[in-house]
């Protein structure tokens, strides 16, 4: 029997191409043109060619930012992830209890990101907030706006308690979807607690827990509202990630011009990391993990 | 259009990657191909070869701007070329 081919349905996807037109493309092409001018406001533009390039590429300041911000992403991955899937773990499978942590472990991801930081801004004062003042009371010198290693425990914290839920909520799903035939399977041969994470459980999780490894790590390298409202940036520039910085570069100093190079960059890195990380998925699918 | 600050390298850029992305549509519904296995042991089909390709070629224009300076930029043009060659031999 023939199939009949009709290519009109492409014409479904127009509203939504126009809209990523208007909303992604349009811009990312502006932000294309500003990166080889220079600009004094008055929307006067004048040919740099590749300097901008040129000087992001030498400038310590972008390089000691994506430092900073691979550092942060690798560690929260390093927590998030391992403990969204203990957290899974243990969660009850059914009843009445189930629901009452799923509904507990959502409420993080409902605060929207100025609220956090605010939260834990104020949490972490040694003057009014509650985990500084403790601290201070148990004898711990802690003040995120004058230590480096405070602000980063403070903001690692704050991501930790802010995301680990998604992680957990992702990986309960991996878990709700194992049939039973294969812990019933896995009794009959007397298999350890172990034994069934590592040969049942994780494998069946991967497929979910990849896409949670993905949300985390494009989150927190685009990550830019929670430490800002946390710490600015501070003390110096010790929790400057990449978009505080691009942030200030093209608002603060109004350089738009390296401030597009700049983002055109970050943009590219983001793109061949989520390239990876995709291809990566797609053949695990195939391979059906 | 002024608020975009066009030039006319940046719209030649966009041309030819918009050309690229028409010739390629063409080319999956004139000639449809299925995917395969390269030296990445990935399934790619050529419109995933032409984003490697692309992509790389940034990186490499970037990294050639980084090592080399602005004055031997066509240069890196040159090993793109032989990039997207190898690309779509072997991946």
């Amino acid at each position: 029997m023939n199939k009949t081919l009709n290519n009109k349905a492409w014409f479904l996807v127009l509203p939504v191409l126009v809209l990523v037109a208007f909303s992604a493309v349009i811009p990312l092409m502006t932000v294309v043109n500003y990166s080889v001018q220079d600009t004094f406001g008055n929307n006067q533009f004048f040919w740099a060619g590749l300097e901008w390039f040129q000087e992001m590429l030498h400038e310590d300041r972008m390089w000691n930012a994506l430092q900073r911000q691979l550092l942060f992403s690798a560690i929260i991955l390093a927590i998030e992830v391992p403990l969204g899937v203990i957290v899974a773990l243990n969660m009850p499978k059914s009843g009445i209890w189930s629901s009452f942590c799923l509904v507990v472990m959502s409420l993080p991801l409902l605060i929207p990101w100025n609220v956090v930081g605010t939260i834990w801004q104020i949490f972490g004062r040694v003057d009014i907030g509650l985990l500084g003042h403790t601290l201070a009371a148990m004898g711990i010198d802690y003040n995120y706006t004058q230590n480096v290693v405070d602000a980063w425990v403070t903001i690692i914290v704050m991501d930790v308690w802010h995301w680990t839920s998604l992680v957990a909520l992702l990986a309960f799903a991996g878990l709700k979807s194992i049939p039973d035939a294969y812990y019933q399977a896995a009794r009959i041969d007397q298999a350890s607690r172990w034994k069934v994470f590592r040969y049942i459980e994780l494998p069946k999780m991967s497929g979910v827990l990849m896409i949670a490894v993905l949300l985390r790590f494009m989150d927190s390298f685009m990550i830019y509202t929670e430490p800002f409202v946390v710490t600015g940036g501070g003390p110096g520039n010790a929790t400057t990630l990449l978009s505080i910085d691009l942030v200030k570069m093209a608002l603060g100093q109004f350089d738009l011009g390296p401030a597009a190079a700049f983002s055109l960059m970050y943009f590219l890195v983001i793109l061949a990391i989520s390239w990876v990380f995709y291809t990566v998925m797609t053949n695990l699918d195939k391979k059906g993990m | 259009m002024a608020w975009m600050a066009w030039t006319w390298p940046t719209a030649i850029f966009f041309m030819v990657i918009a050309a690229l992305l028409a010739i390629f549509t063409i080319l999956a519904i004139k000639f449809p191909e299925t995917p395969r296995r390269g030296v990445l042991r990935i399934e790619t089909t050529r419109g995933d070869r032409l984003f490697i390709t692309l992509l790389g070629s940034a990186f490499i224009n970037l990294a050639w701007l980084g090592i080399m300076g602005p004055g031997t930029q066509p240069w890196a043009l040159a090993v793109c070329l032989a990039y997207a060659a190898a690309v779509f031999r072997w991946v």
